[in-house]
């Protein structure tokens, strides 16, 4: 028997990652970013696609947040804070996974 | 790729009308298509290949049952060779683990599969298959064993209404990603059961408590997409993410329609996959271009501020309840038609429901299982 799923809450250590049956991929006809899952297709916007581009299962939402903090010149704690709102979203719709 | 027009997203392939069930909720036309008359592989393969050179992101092998074709692992194949998404949606009762296995291992990325309900035998009932609710929790379970996400589709009306908990219930403990509440839709052969079907509106309350109350309750675990039922609803739903926009249906034997309920829509000429290509027909296809956009559209639409959240509804419905294919969708409130089928549907539905017409793909009626 398969165990239960539990609610992923994600926090700044979590490490997230595409479970395997959502594909996030670049459309070559369309020329655009989509995040792919059952019966859905969702177009991510730029920082959602820097942040999914992180997302392999090797770093931290934490360590995500301050590469993108250097990127973008922006508080730390508050990119971690809109990552995770973004991220939890995703989760709960079954897009994302933790490590 | 095109350029005026977007490209579709979806594509759904209806690959066969055949189907071991009955269900009388079935919403496919009364005329069946028969097996002789189904495109075959080779076709199925091509379009397959246009459609991921236009860009559509997805392909579900739907029917009918889909299963009933052999060469469906050639067209899963193929499609997720051109990085189509694939999915498909099954009554279950034909799949068997070896073959299941096979269709995870050729690039099959999601299952869907249909239950009547949660409890065995009012399942049977509704779908006149003896074994098939015993054979759809199997193989449901299989898909997660092979570590596929898994969606439940659950058809739910006035006789099953009441299992809804239960329903939901069984998706959590077959560990489903998600769950799609389904109201019958009465075109096709559903429309001869339709006070069989036609929930009470208390039914309908209590259900959209439940699943509002499930919904925070299994935030992250489980999924559900509710849809109300047209006749109680205020404003229609958008026919398919708009006619025309964003979805291409595949009918058996080749036909392209903007939705799979197009083809009661008798006036039309659609275009066939074996005549022309994919991107032509999306593009110039007549009956795809008649609906498009908010050109088309009646008086109360062409001002209205969710012109463009519910493109004016559905036309297979218009026609059905109005008679008129330009009508306003009866099911929105500022429809002139909307107030006389509301009340009608509610006054069906206070009456004792009828027996079941079961649908048979022979197309006769067959004698319903006693209750
Ligand atoms: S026109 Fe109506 S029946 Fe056809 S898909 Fe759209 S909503 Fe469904
Ligand atoms: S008037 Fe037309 S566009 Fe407005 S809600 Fe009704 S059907 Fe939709």
């Amino acid at each position: 028997m398969i165990d239960m799923k539990e609610r992923l809450l994600l926090k700044s250590e979590t490490i997230p990652i595409i479970p395997k049956h959502v594909r996030f991929e670049f459309n070559e006809v369309r020329k655009e970013w989509v995040l792919l899952a059952p019966e859905r297709a969702l177009y991510p916007d730029k920082i959602a696609i820097a942040v999914l581009k992180k997302c392999d299962g090797k770093v931290s939402i934490q360590m995500i947040g301050k590469e993108l903090a250097e990127i973008y010149k922006a508080p730390v704690e508050k990119i971690i804070e809109d990552i995770i709102v973004m991220l939890q979203d995703l989760a709960d719709k079954g897009f994302l996974k933790e490590c | 790729m095109l350029k005026k027009l977007e490209a579709p997203l979806a594509i759904l392939g209806e690959i066969s009308h055949r189907c071991p069930l009955s269900c009388a909720y079935c919403s496919n036309p009364i005329e069946l298509i028969e097996k002789n008359k189904e495109l075959d592989t080779d076709t199925w393969l091509r379009i397959i290949d246009e459609a991921a050179d236009l860009g559509i992101h997805q392909i579900h092998f739907s029917g009918g049952e889909p299963t009933v074709r052999k060469d469906l692992e050639q067209m899963v194949e193929h499609a997720h060779k051109r990085k189509l998404y694939t999915n498909l949606i099954t009554s279950a009762v034909l799949l068997t683990r070896e073959r299941l296995e096979k269709l995870k291992k050729l690039g099959l990325e999601h299952v869907q599969v249909s239950f009547q309900d949660s409890e065995n035998e009012n399942a049977n009932r509704i779908g006149n298959f003896k074994g098939g609710h015993e054979k759809k929790l199997e193989i449901a379970k299989l898909v997660r064993e092979f570590d596929m996400p898994l969606t439940i589709n659950a058809v739910m009306h006035r006789q099953n209404l009441h299992h809804l908990d239960d329903m939901i219930k069984m998706s959590v403990d077959l560990d489903a990603d998600r769950l799609e509440v389904a109201n019958v839709q009465y075109y096709g052969w559903a429309l001869k059961n339709r006070a069989a079907f036609m929930p009470t509106k208390n039914q309908l309350e209590a259900s959209m408590e439940i699943v509002e109350k499930a919904r925070k309750d299994l935030k992250g675990i489980l999924v559900i997409d509710y849809v109300l039922p047209d006749y109680y609803a205020k404003r229609p739903k958008p026919c398919m993410g708009g006619w025309g926009r964003q979805f291409l249906n595949i009918s058996p034997e080749g036909n392209v329609l903007p939705c799979h309920a197009a083809e009661t829509i008798k006036s039309f000429k659609f275009d066939n996959v074996k005549d022309k290509s994919l991107s032509w027909i999306w593009e110039n296809s007549e009956p795809f271009n008649k609906f498009r956009g908010t050109d088309w559209m009646p008086s109360p639409c062409k001002t209205c501020d969710r012109r463009e959240i519910d493109w004016g509804g559905c036309r297979c419905q218009a026609l059905a309840l109005t008679g008129d294919i330009n009508a306003v969708d009866p099911t929105c409130e500022f429809s002139p038609l909307h107030e006389k089928i509301f009340g009608s549907a509610a006054e069906e539905s206070s009456n004792e429901a009828p027996e079941f017409i079961y649908r048979l793909y022979s197309n006769k009626e067959v004698e319903p299982i006693k209750k």
